[in-house]
């Protein structure tokens, strides 16, 4: 490989993104003018769709002639709504928290048993009620899960005592990830998936740049050089990894500046940058793809949606409500890998060497792989290199 | 030592049912400039791409200064320059970095990239243009670069694909000259031209295809002389019974 030749296609690319007013656009403007108008106006979680909870219990309740925590976590299935998983420390299920597995971690305390008894015994004297508190610790990375389990949990705890909700009552619940930390922002949501957002309309750039090559007879007469197809295929990936690498730094930058402010080290970021990178391969892949189908550039822009919106629908913040079905859907697509391991890392503050982020990384790595590889071999088989 | 920069021999090529090239047979000596004339379709593009290596032949041999182009098509590669048809040049970058990256391509070092660069931009009359961007540059300025790109790294064997197509007159004729100069560099060079006037004006011999096969060889005095005609447009319409820019 002659890395002169590579250089300077390299150079080639990334002069064009910045001079083709159209493709600085897609490529920088359009991400962060999104980002900014979305980070601004986000709010609230959509959808009224039947969902579990997935909660792990740590029960270290000194039940002794009435088991008040057995009643209570059995009220809680009987909602339907909740899926509880046993764990027998807090260190376990803090573990299976942090990596996603589960979106909420419950811990009830000894006393639970005493202060239910205390209740019973003395339902209108809360001077006797030895009064508890119920800790929960919730997954910064779901929105929905930091919304909708504290009432179902609070809710329960009143309906095992037949209070009203806004009576006073011997359980307290203290969601504890709220409490230590700073409140988590709707951004704080949405922001890891922005990263991953920004990096989908690469597809496009793609597309539209091999596409309008061919047309304009440049990829003919580059044809015409010693350049190998080898050397021009890694000087595009090259590029485009670098341009990558500059969307993912200006989204980060907005997203700092609207208030995104994980509270992680230096490696988290790298391990953001190096995901980035490597989805950014996948993205060029179905850009490969597109330019194959697509006859005219006009074409590559439309076609190129086939794979934008199932990237950013079904993987990004855009679906942060998704339904099951659509959230089976979006396993099939890398962009989801990528938002779920660096929600992972910034939100629910899992090391990069955690299982479910390896395990994040790993599919990431291979899919995209797998997909610039037949991207490559779609192109070169219909159109010389 | 072989004296023939290009041989062809028994070239055939067919696209689905037609034959684009047929049985062509043609030797171009060192240093010669050799035009390949034809109304459009006539197969002289596809006989060019077969030589530059980007089409693959149906059968038959062609080879460069003895290089196979498809057997040895990197060789090849590093020993011609090619004028596209189509004006190929990248419009976001100036004339002077659509140079630079072309000479990167072939290879070559910083300096002779830049002294041959300034010799060339002087040459063709774009040096106090060569750093705009090309997408402002006239219709005949581009095609006066594509020459450059062509040329930038001193190939021994230069094909001109349709080099004045739809250009002005004074343009023409200053891409006549810079071609004629270019053959006192003893280069090869191959053109293809609808033009007749052209072929007559340059051409050391000239080879007149039609549907893909080579129907008459020589210079133009002796093909004049031959047909008994004023110029190559009648002999072409005495060889073919049409005008050369009627379509095949």
């Amino acid at each position: 490989m002659n890395f002169q030749r590579i250089t300077a296609l390299a150079k080639k690319e990334l002069k064009k993104t910045i001079r083709e007013p159209a493709v600085l656009f897609m490529i920088f403007l359009f991400p962060i003018i999104f980002v900014v108008a979305f980070g601004a106006s986000f709010g609230g979680v959509g959808g009224s769709q039947t969902v579990t909870y997935h909660i792990g219990v740590v029960n270290t309740d000194n039940a002794a002639s009435v088991n008040a925590s057995q009643i209570f976590l059995s009220a809680l299935t009987d909602t339907k709504i909740v899926q509880l998983q046993i764990y027998a420390d807090n260190q376990s299920a803090q573990n299976d928290l942090s990596q996603g597995n589960i979106q909420a971690v419950m811990l009830i305390p000894q006393d639970f048993s005493q202060s239910y008894t205390s209740y019973q015994q003395a339902p209108s004297n809360p001077s006797q009620w030895t009064y508890t508190t119920v800790s929960l610790y919730l997954d910064k990375g779901s929105l929905v899960a930091t919304q909708a389990i504290p009432p179902i949990v609070q809710q329960t705890l009143s309906g095992i005592t037949g209070q009203n909700q806004q009576t006073v009552s011997p359980f307290q619940v203290q969601t504890a990830s709220l409490v230590e930390v700073k409140t988590t922002s709707s951004l704080d949501f949405i922001a890891p998936g922005m990263f991953t957002f920004a990096s989908i309309f690469l597809i496009m750039m793609v597309a539209q740049s091999f596409v309008q090559d061919r047309e304009n007879g440049m990829m003919k007469r580059i044809r015409t050089t010693p350049t190998s197809p080898t050397e021009f295929m890694t000087s595009q990936v090259i590029s485009y990894m670098a341009i990558a690498l500059i969307q993912a730094a200006l989204v980060f930058t907005m997203t700092y500046a609207l208030g995104f402010h994980p509270n992680v080290g230096v490696t988290a970021y790298i391990f953001a940058f190096i995901l980035v990178l490597v989805f950014s391969l996948s993205n060029i892949g179905f850009g490969l793809i597109t330019a194959t189908i697509s006859k005219t550039s006009g074409a590559a822009t439309g076609l190129s949606f086939l794979f934008v919106i199932p990237q950013l629908f079904l993987g990004t913040f855009v679906g942060a409500s998704l339904s099951g079905g659509a959230q089976i859907a979006g396993k099939f697509v890398p962009s989801s890998y990528v938002t779920n391991a660096l929600t992972s890392v910034f939100i629910r503050g899992a090391s990069v060497a955690s299982g479910t982020v390896l395990v994040d990384l790993l599919v990431v790595s291979v899919s995209c792989v797998v997909i610039l590889v037949m991207g490559i071999v779609l192109y070169a088989k219909y159109y010389k290199i | 030592m072989n004296e023939d920069a290009i041989k062809i021999e028994n070239l055939y090529k067919k696209y689905e049912d037609k034959a684009a090239v047929e049985n062509l047979n043609l030797e171009v000596t060192k240093g010669e400039l050799f035009g390949l004339l034809g109304p459009n379709g006539a197969g002289k593009t596809t006989t060019i791409n077969i030589l530059c290596g980007l089409v693959k032949p149906s059968s038959g041999t062609a080879k460069i200064y003895g290089y196979d182009v498809q057997k040895e098509a990197g060789k090849i590669k590093e020993l011609i320059g090619v004028c596209t048809q189509e004006t190929a040049i990248y419009p976001y970058l100036s004339g002077k970095e659509n140079i630079e990256l072309f000479g990167n391509l072939q290879g070559m070092s910083k300096k002779a990239l830049r002294d041959r660069s300034k010799m060339l931009l002087e040459k063709v009359g774009l040096i106090d243009d060569a750093k705009r961007l090309a997408s402002k540059y006239s219709g005949g300025m581009k095609r006066r670069l594509s020459l450059i790109l062509a040329l930038i790294h001193d190939p021994q064997v230069v094909f001109l694909d349709e080099p004045t197509v739809a250009m002005d007159p004074q343009s023409r004729h200053a891409v006549w000259d810079f071609v004629k100069e270019q053959k006192t560099h003893g280069k090869t060079i191959i053109l293809t031209t609808h033009y007749m006037e052209e072929a007559e004006e340059l051409c050391d011999r000239v080879g007149i295809i039609d549907h893909g096969k080579l129907i008459s060889l020589g210079t133009p005095k002796e093909l004049i002389a031959k047909g008994k005609v004023k110029n190559l447009e009648e002999l072409f319409i005495q060889l073919t019974g049409r005008t050369i820019r009627e379509e095949a």
